[in-house]
């Protein structure tokens, strides 16, 4: 298989979740945000915090509102980082590979962009930006869906999981990292009942809440949310689960050596953390070497498949 | 209602399917009968039944516009175009001899150029090649052969004969489309094909895997053969697709290749550096390596000529292989096989007046509004002169023109392109113009396509076939009409 598809479908896939889980996260801060009483603060700001994205935002508008932060990260052609920008860039990335995706695989993300583009003023507008996020995740659903149940899982099927799981954890992480900090200093028999409503909404994001109760215990504890999303083996947004996940198509591929060993070491280290520790202090110290080893884990990747350009 | 024969009156054209009113020829007689018996209704179903599996199928060639390139579905007119077998076989003898005599010629050409000194061919038309390379002097590649796919465009004038149009050594596309088109017709036709002896078509990957794999400079291993395409841009980029995916071969662009330090062509896969044995370049050569030609290309490989020349990868057409491809040059062909095979040319040439010659110019500048004037590097159609059609000014435009630079044109008179039966804009079956691109591959040995790529001016009169300016296109039957088709069902014995 070469290279250069092999590497564009990885990119789809990351797109495709960026796209994904972004929609998710602007669309459970918009609903925490009305279940919070104006007395507790909570901006916009934790959503720029959490994609990394605090220059290029200020680069482009001034204040951190609703309007600006929606807008930039929902459809903002100028950050390359918005659901309108992953989705195009998932598009561009699986047009020259049409010939190992299934037809309808294409069609799906070619429709996705377009609908959005189309659809955009209503991501922004209030009143219809739940049922445009909505299509979003659901469209980018279904895709994983159709791919899943129509093409040959082979080599080329691994790299599509590879970046979607990547991606997924990439993004479980800066939601913690940027959740907790607003939430962890303070010590658990503190909890006040938002500080609750602001972990459901980290597990909303991450669509994990009834999972949660279910398998973990009906209140939700900072501890608790902590250790489930880090190192539950089931949750599909688990950072191990991911991580298992990147673990298992890694070894249906030739010359895995150098990704397996980082995988594997990041592993440890996420079973291995004390979590009852960091959920009082060193989360966001622990998170920073999390996403070094997913950048990590990403060069090992890419120079094993992707870049070889060392001469014969 | 249904087609009435005895109504369908190609005039004085020769019509491909029928002699004269009501009169099928004996190869197209089972396919008229039958095509009788449907009233319109079903005419038009089979119709809609073709275009619906081209889109199913998803049978597409790329226009370009102004806002970028689309994706059209193939035109595609259902009632084949038929092309009796004892006919084909004679055909198929002149255009192996003829691209015999061309890979000779390209040879020659870039080694001791027998034929100038033998003064058969003119020095001063060498020396004005535009694709001629010197890059490629001295260079042997595999089996002398340099033009391992041409395809070559055949007409049919009023006398019923089919003369050689031109010869496309660069880059020749519309197999794919040949192929997809007999497919469409088995959907849409099945009943049709029990009945007669339709020669299959669909060995063409596999002769054209076997004719690029017998180019290996490494014969012990199984070769790694790739189709090298410009991208998806491309206005053959589904031909390019089809073919790699037929043959099982990788579809590679330039940034998946690159020239180790050992002078041998690598692609760059999951597994690592893969060494290619034979590409099928989709590239003019003007674009296939930067270090030697146009140093801003990004479709080709740096290093790609040195490996080329080093024989360590083998490419199909060989470089260089284009200054045969070339109007003047294609006038001289018949001396070629008279020159190189010692024999009579089996197909003729359409009578070519080239200007370099002071005679055969003055003819032509005298006979303007009787030929037509071709430059003699262009490929679809541009820059011609229709000379019965066109005004004053055009001609005396050409005129000057041929005088600045006679080197550069021919002239032709008007061919009066064969006509045969289609269905038109109102439903109805009317002529319609055609001409035939076979595809001829040279390894090992010299394949022909069973037929080749039927296209027709879909508008009446017209003579333009290219499918980008509203032409269309029609499955190729050649048909043993002598040979019974068998009936009985077999019976296990014993």
């Amino acid at each position: 298989m070469l290279s250069r598809v092999a590497e564009n479908l990885y990119w789809t896939a990351r797109y495709m979740e960026r796209a994904e889980d972004l929609a998710r996260l602007v669309n459970v801060h918009s609903n925490l945000i009305l279940d919070l009483p104006r007395s507790v603060e909570l901006g916009w700001e934790p959503l720029i915090a959490i994609t990394g994205a605090e220059k290029a935002f200020a680069g482009l508008f001034e204040e951190m509102d609703e309007r600006n932060v929606t807008r930039f990260l929902i459809a903002d052609k100028r950050y390359p980082g918005s659901i309108l920008s992953a989705l195009f860039m998932a598009r561009e990335n699986l047009r020259s590979t049409r010939d190992l995706v299934p037809r309808e695989g294409w069609e799906q993300v070619n429709d996705l962009y377009l609908h959005a583009r189309q659809e955009l003023k209503g991501g922004i507008a209030k009143r219809k930006r739940y049922d445009f996020l909505r299509g979003v995740i659901q469209r980018c659903q279904q895709l994983t869906g159709l791919l899943s149940g129509t093409m040959s899982h082979d080599e080329a099927y691994e790299f599509i999981r590879i970046g979607r799981n990547l991606e997924r954890a990439d993004m479980t992480t800066r939601i913690l990292d940027v959740r907790s900090e607003d939430l962890l200093p303070r010590r658990a028999e503190d909890l006040t009942p938002f500080e609750n409503i602001q972990w459901m909404s980290v597990l909303k994001s991450l669509t994990a809440y009834q999972m949660y109760r279910r398998n973990v215990r009906v209140r939700v504890r900072g501890a608790d949310v902590l250790r489930y999303l880090l190192q539950d083996p089931n949750l599909p947004r688990a950072l191990h689960h991911c991580m298992s996940q990147v673990e298992a198509s890694l070894h249906a591929l030739p010359r895995n050596d150098a990704p397996l060993r980082a995988v594997t070491r990041m592993k440890r280290q996420v079973q291995e953390a004390d979590v009852p520790r960091l959920a009082e202090t060193g989360l966001h110290e622990f998170i920073d070497d999390i996403q070094v080893d997913l950048g990590q884990i990403h060069g090992e990747i890419s120079n094993t498949y992707f870049l070889l350009d060392r001469a014969a | 209602m249904s087609i009435d024969w005895k109504a369908y009156d190609p005039g004085h054209f020769y019509d491909e399917l029928i002699s004269s009113p009501g009169y099928p020829r004996a190869a197209a007689r089972e396919l008229c009968k039958r095509l009788r018996r449907l009233s319109d209704e079903e005419l038009m179903e089979r119709r809609d039944a073709a275009e619906l599996a081209i889109i199913v199928m998803g049978i597409t060639f790329t226009v370009y516009t102004e806002g970028g390139s689309i994706d059209r579905a193939w035109p595609f007119d259902i009632i084949p175009r038929i092309i009796p077998r004892k006919e084909w076989e004679h055909t198929e003898a002149g255009l192996k001899q003829r691209v015999q005599a061309l890979n000779h010629f390209i040879h020659d050409i870039y080694h001791d150029q027998k034929i100038i000194k033998d003064g058969v061919f003119p020095q001063a038309l060498l020396d004005s090649s535009k694709n001629f390379r010197p890059e490629c002097v001295g260079v042997n590649p595999p089996l002398d052969t340099w033009a391992h796919i041409c395809g070559s465009d055949l007409i049919r004038d009023a006398d019923g004969r089919f003369y050689v149009l031109e010869d496309n050594l660069r880059v020749p596309s519309g197999v794919s489309y040949m192929l997809e088109n007999r497919h469409v017709m088995k959907r849409t036709f099945p009943e049709v094909f029990e009945h007669q002896n339709i020669l299959p078509v669909d060995d063409y990957p596999a002769q054209l895997f076997d004719m690029l794999a017998s180019m290996s400079p490494r014969p012990q291993d199984y070769p790694v053969v790739t189709v090298l395409s410009p991208g998806i841009y491309n206005s053959a980029y589904f031909e390019h697709a089809y073919l790699a995916q037929q043959m099982g071969a990788e579809l590679v662009e330039g940034r998946d290749l690159m020239v180790g330090k050992d002078d041998c062509v690598y692609m760059r896969t999951i597994e690592g550096l893969t060494r290619v044995d034979v590409i099928y370049r989709r590239i003019d050569d003007l674009f296939l390596d930067p270090e030697v030609f146009e140093p801003n290309s990004l479709l080709g490989v740096p290093g790609l000529m040195r490996a080329w020349r080093a024989g360590n990868v083998a490419l199909a057409n060989a470089p260089g292989a284009g200054v045969a491809d070339d109007k003047v040059v294609y006038a001289h062909v018949p001396d070629m096989i008279r020159y190189y095979l010692d024999a009579e040319p089996i197909l003729d040439n359409v009578p070519t007046y080239v200007c370099h010659d002071e005679k055969q110019r003055e003819y032509v500048l005298a006979n303007l509004d009787k030929l037509v004037v071709k430059p003699a590097n262009e490929s679809g159609g541009y820059g011609m002169l229709m000379g019965p059609s066109a005004s004053k000014a055009e001609r005396e435009e050409f005129a000057e023109l041929i005088q600045a630079n006679p080197r550069n044109f021919i002239a032709q008179p008007l061919i009066n392109l064969s006509t045969t039966p289609t269905i038109d804009g109102q439903g109805k079956v009317a002529p319609r113009h055609v001409d035939l691109r076979p595809f001829i591959l040279s390894g090992q040995e010299i394949n022909v396509t069973t037929g080749g790529l039927t296209r027709v001016a879909l508008k009446k009169g017209s003579y333009v076939v290219n499918s980008s300016q509203g032409g269309g296109s029609k499955d190729t039957w050649i048909v043993d009409a002598e040979t019974k088709p068998r009936r009985s069902h077999a019976l296990k014995s014993g």
